[in-house]
This record gives C-alpha cells, structure tokens and sequence, in this order.
C-alpha cells in the first residue's frame, strides 16, 4: 500500500482586488509598445498595424486568462507556529518559516496597490533566502497580519538565528 | 570629558589608541615608495636641462614634502582613532573634524580575525578586525583595528571571544575548565601541497608565468636577441607546416603545455605554502574553533562554535579525482563575503584526504561519525533523465545546426561544418551524457543524527552537513516540468552560509518526508497524507 504524500494549499485567498491591479500592472507594460507600434504604423510603415494588433491580442488574452489562474495558486496562511505561502505557477512555490525565527515584518504598498487599496506583507527571517511574502492583501488586513506577527515574534526569545 | 550616567561601565575600559609604530611603518612605507619614484623623475628633470644639484634640490623638496605630508596625516589618524571596551559594549571612534562612532554589543560579537602582513610583523603589529554575525551592511558589522601591537591582538580577541556569564548562564564547562591548551583538532600535513597543483588555478597561475616571462623577455629583448630568436623559430615553424611537418607544430605545443603545466603547479605549490604554512586548528577553552596559518601574512580566524550550523565540504574537480576535499564552515554571520580577504575564511581545513577529512569534521562537530561521510540515499531515475536532457539539449542542438550548415553549403565549408557535427556528435554527447550521470550519481540525502546532509554537483561535488536545530524555514518548488515527474527541490533556509541549502530533484514524497522529519512541527502541519490503493 502506498501513501501520497503532499502539501496541503494555504487556506486563505488573496484579496479579489489583486486581479485587477495584476491587470493594470500587466497593461502598462504591453500598452506602451503597442501603442507605439500603433502610431508608427498609422504615420509610417502600415505594416507595423499589424504588429500591434498582435501584441494586443496576445496581451488581451494573457490579461484576461493570467490572473485568473494566479488567483487560484496564491495563497497565504498564518498558523501560531509559521507563515505559510504558495506562489507561482510554471514554479510553484510553498515557503515555511516558523514564528520562533522571525526577525521583521513589513508591510509595503506600491502607488498602484494603494489605487486598489492592497498592501505587500515581507516577513523575513536570519535566512537570506527565507523571506517570505504576501503580496495582494487588502491593507488593512495586511496591517493588522504585520502587528499580531509582530507581536507574536516579540514574545519569542532568542536571536532568531 | 562630561559626566555621562554609565559612568560605572566608563571605569571597565579606558579609551586607548591603535599602536604607535603606525605612524613610523606608513612612513617608511610611503618614503620607500616615493624614493623609487624620485629616481627616474630626477634623472628626466636632470635631461630637461637642469643641473643636477638643481634637480636634487627639486627631487629632494618633493619628497620631502610627501613624506611630510604622510606623517602628518598617520599621526593625526592615530591621534584620531579610539577603542575601548566596556562591559557590555565595544567602542570605536574616530574624531577628526567629522567624528564617527561604532559600537557593538559584545554578546553580538563572533568573529575576531588577526592577520599581520610583513610589513607588520617586521613591526610586531597586527591587524585586528572585529564582527557581529549581523545581516546589517557589513561596514556597520564590524570594525577594524590596523594595526595595533601582536600581543594586544592576541589579548583583545581572548577577551572579546570570552563569554560573559550573562550571555550564556546556563554553560557551566566554561567556569570549571582550566586554560589548558588542548591537542590541535588538525595540523599541516605537507602531503597536502601535493593537492595544490590539482587546483583549476593551476593553468591560469602557469599562463600568468608565461606571461610575465614574455614581458621580461621583451624588456631585455634587444639586448639577448631572444625575440628574434622565437620569431625566427616561429618563421620556420610556419614553413614546416607549409611544408608538411606538422611534428615541429606538435613538439612547439606539447613543450607550450608541458611548460604551462610545470609552471603553474610550481605556483600553485607556492602559493599553498604562503596561504598554509603552519596551519593548525584549535578548538580553545572559551568555546571559539581557531584557524592560524599563513608564512609570510600570517592570519589567525576565531570562529564561536555557538554560531556554527554545520560544514560543507567541497571537492573540486582535480581534488575530487585524488580522492580529497576541502572544508568550509557553514557559519552565522560569514554571509557577505564580499571583500576578497574573506573569501577563505570560512575553509577550515584545506584540501586533504579523505580519511582526515572525516576525522577533522567529526572533531569540529564534536560528533562520534562525520555526518558528510554517511551512506546517501539516491533521487529517483527522473532527475537523471532531467540531468541527460540539460547536458544533451545543448550538444545536439549544436550539432544539428552544423548539420544544417554542413547541408547548406558546399566544399571546404560544408566539409568542416560536417565534421563539427561529427565532433559533436561523438566526442560531445558520451562527454555531456557522462556528465549527466555523475551530476545524478552524487545526488544524495540523508538524516544523520543532529544534520540533514544533502550532496550535490557534476564534477564538483560539494556535501553539506546542516544542523537540523539551524534550519529556519523550508521552500520548495517545483517547476511545471517537475510536477509531471513527481519531483521537488527542497531547500532548508538558515541564518548561515549561503543562506539556504537545497536537495534537488528529490521525489515529491521522500522531500516532503524528509523535511518533516528533520524539523519536526515546521513542515507538518501543512503536509497531506492521503492512502493511496
């Protein structure tokens, strides 16, 4: 008799709010070149119309296909003994790191996560490697994660190393 | 001075200034240094059209005045610079114009590393640098005393290594142990310079006396005639080829090599005696493992066992062939090696065999079996498929595109093209291939007692031994190509070494056991069973 053996998903979603910052952030970066193309197109070689319509396209679809799927693979989860996370897709990524070893905790927000209201939550520990981030909270609960980690970890002693 | 409310703690440490003499060394230093300059400079003022009293005078003011300059500017750097230490903390400032603090906690402590270079040994000084095992940006970590007298590095570093009671209370062996100096853990073997030539350096180091032999060749070229001589042998070796006698070609090169080869293991030799000469490792009474080695820059590495996770031994590749490895320890504290003085400072043991490999890593682990030296278990077949497919991929790619071009194009060209594929073809993929199977043969896991022990590397195997209680959190990732396979990469992240030490290509199931078992409650909670029929 075998037995599988694997890791569970994190309980908690992201906030909803981060499938249409992903969106925003990923057509600022496929906008631009199509916009150009656009423009070249229009006033100087017709061929690059075509170029453009590609892009977009391509970008519509990943736009609208992508962050579906991200939604669906990140998660986050704090226990009382660790902060525990999935990230990625093509890499698929489950980070530990145990309350006990916790150094900092901080929450960050870009200008687009404050358009949307979402907060970054970076939890790193003595490792260099070890950091562990929650990116796509909405910023008052991102708040209130980063002070009871902060609590928690404060109540541990020891050097966290 | 002001009154200041830890008066008390003032009275442990008086401030106290870097040696004297370093105002004297940097002089004599910077006067040997301008003094060659002022010859030639003197002899062109001489040739401009000046007397030469009148050019000595000039030469002479000049140097004069940089030297000057240079022991004004060491005395106000010695005035300028202040250290103490006080019960708690290690002080540095330097107060010249802007004033500049560094304080460290002593608990925080982990490193003091001596090193002396001629220079400051023909002086009886040191240099002393003092570290935290902090992540901070390193030139806040630490401090360095340059130079201060041999002994007063050798009494700061007892003193700053001690542990004070408070730090630790609960160790009792401190108090009852005698300063006795126990047997060395390790001491030069001069079989081991054997394993210096063996080193990758060894054809850069030849190439590097090659070099400068051409260069002091040609300095001296018109007077010995040499150059002409090698280009008039070069000549007629071009017209032997011309003619159809390559042997000359063959016998130029394999002396080439040969003299390559000799040269660079005569270097790397030579270096190896600089850098470990009188080599031994201690482990002292106040809990602290020490490297001290070195001929002509002797260096002295204190490393607190307290902040040890564990070794890594690597065996490059030469080494690995004789059947020898190197130690390194896997430390808190050592991450940012950064300047290239401390890069080697974390081998504990150079390249040796095997045998004294396991006996010193037991010692310095204090564990009755070195954990680098357990049986592994192997990785399931598809990491080597994984490995054949990463090596081969690039050879027959080449390989078709030379066939490609073999088909594309006609004579000469179509002719080298196909015998590039064929070199490809059978020189590259049993080379690529082999090197896939020893990349899969050396990967192994193990639990072994307090380590998790994970090995790793095509030609050069590198085996590392982790503290389990020095794991701090588990990644583990795996690429969409893994997932089909069913298998994971592992990396157990720590505050030591690098950061984070991988098992690769580990079945999905044995990863996730693996993990769970070194560090029981961390993994756990999140892993899945499920009986399978």
């Amino acid at each position: 008799m075998t037995e599988s053996v694997r890791l569970r998903p994190p309980t908690n979603r992201l906030n909803p709010r981060c499938l249409a910052w992903w969106r925003v952030r990923f057509a600022l970066v496929v906008l631009p070149p199509v916009v150009v193309a656009a423009v070249l197109g229009i006033l100087l070689v017709p061929a690059l119309l075509i170029l453009a319509a590609v892009i977009a396209v391509v970008g519509l679809a990943v736009l609208v296909l992508l962050p579906a799927w991200w939604y669906r693979v990140h998660r986050w989860e704090v226990t009382d003994h660790a902060v525990y996370t999935r990230t990625g897709y093509f890499w698929q990524e489950w980070r530990v790191a145990p309350m006990s070893r916790i150094q900092t905790v901080d929450t960050a927000r870009g200008p687009l996560q404050q358009l949307f209201r979402l907060a970054t939550v970076t939890v790193t520990t003595a490792s260099a490697k070890g950091a562990v981030e929650i990116a796509g909270l909405d910023a008052q609960l991102a708040s209130s994660v980063a002070e009871e980690l902060t609590e928690t970890t404060q109540a541990t002693p020891g050097d966290a190393t | 001075m002001t009154a200041r409310p830890d008066e008390g703690v003032r009275a442990e440490g008086t401030f106290e200034r870097l040696d004297r003499r370093m105002v004297v060394m940097r002089t004599l230093v910077t006067s040997g240094i301008v003094l060659i300059a002022a010859v030639p400079a003197g002899v062109g003022i001489h040739a401009e059209g000046r007397s030469i009293p009148g050019a000595l005078g000039i030469v002479a003011g000049g140097v004069a005045a940089i030297v000057l300059a240079t022991v004004l500017g060491e005395y106000l750097r010695w005035r300028a610079t202040r250290f103490r230490t006080t019960a708690q903390r290690f002080e540095w400032r330097f107060q010249l114009v802007v004033t500049r603090r560094r304080s460290l906690a002593r608990e925080r402590i982990r490193t003091v590393d001596i090193t002396a270079s001629p220079l400051h040994r023909i002086f009886g000084l040191a240099t002393v640098v003092i570290g935290t095992g902090q992540q901070a940006a390193s030139g806040e970590a630490s401090v360095k005393l340059d130079p201060v007298a041999r002994t007063r590095a050798e009494a700061l570093r007892v003193e700053l290594l001690r542990r004070t009671p408070a730090a630790e209370p609960e160790d009792e062996a401190l108090g009852q142990q005698p300063a006795q100096q126990q047997a060395p853990l390790a001491t030069l073997d001069w079989r081991w310079a054997g394993y210096a030539p063996l080193s990758f350096l060894t054809p850069a180091l030849g190439a590097a006396v090659i070099g400068f032999l051409a260069n002091v060749v040609s300095l001296f070229g018109p007077v010995g005639g040499l150059v002409d001589d090698a280009r008039d042998g070069a000549r007629q070796a071009i017209a032997d080829v011309a003619v159809g006698g390559t042997m000359a070609v063959v016998l130029a090169l394999v002396t080439l090599v040969l003299f390559v080869a000799a040269a660079g293991a005569v270097g790397a030799v030579l270096l190896f005696v600089e850098m470990w000469w009188g080599y031994r490792l201690d482990r002292e009474s106040d809990g602290t493992l020490r490297v001290r080695r070195g001929l002509l820059t002797t260096r002295s590495i204190s490393l607190e066992e307290r902040r040890l996770r564990g070794v890594e031994l690597i065996e490059a590749p030469g080494i690995r062939l004789a059947r020898a490895g190197r130690v390194d320890a896997v430390a808190t504290g050592m991450q940012q090696s950064g300047s290239s003085e401390r890069t080697d400072h974390k081998t504990l043991l150079p390249a040796a065999p095997r045998r004294t490999v396991h006996r010193v890593t037991s010692a310095v682990l204090d564990e009755p079996d070195a954990p680098t030296g357990v049986p592994l278990s192997g990785h399931p077949r598809a990491a080597l498929v994984r490995r054949l497919r990463w090596s081969l991929a690039p050879v027959l790619v080449v390989a078709a595109g030379a066939g490609v071009a073999a088909s594309l194009t006609e004579g000469w060209r179509a002719d080298l093209a196909g015998m590039a594929m064929w070199l490809c073809l059978l020189g590259g993929v049993p080379i690529a291939a082999l090197l896939a199977w020893d990349a899969y043969r050396n990967l192994g896991h193990a639990l072994a007692g307090r380590y998790l022990v994970s090995r790793r590397g095509a030609v050069r195997r590198s085996t590392v031994a982790l503290q389990r209680s020095g794991i701090i959190g588990w990644t583990v990732r795996q690429s969409i190509f893994q997932r089909r396979v069913g298998l994971v990469t592992v990396t157990a992240t720590t505050a030591a070494g690098s950061g984070g030490y991988q098992v690769r290509d580990i079945g999905e199931a044995d990863g996730l056991r693996l993990a769970e078992e070194a560090v029981p409650d961390l993994l756990g909670p999140f892993v899945e069973r499920t009986a399978r029929p």
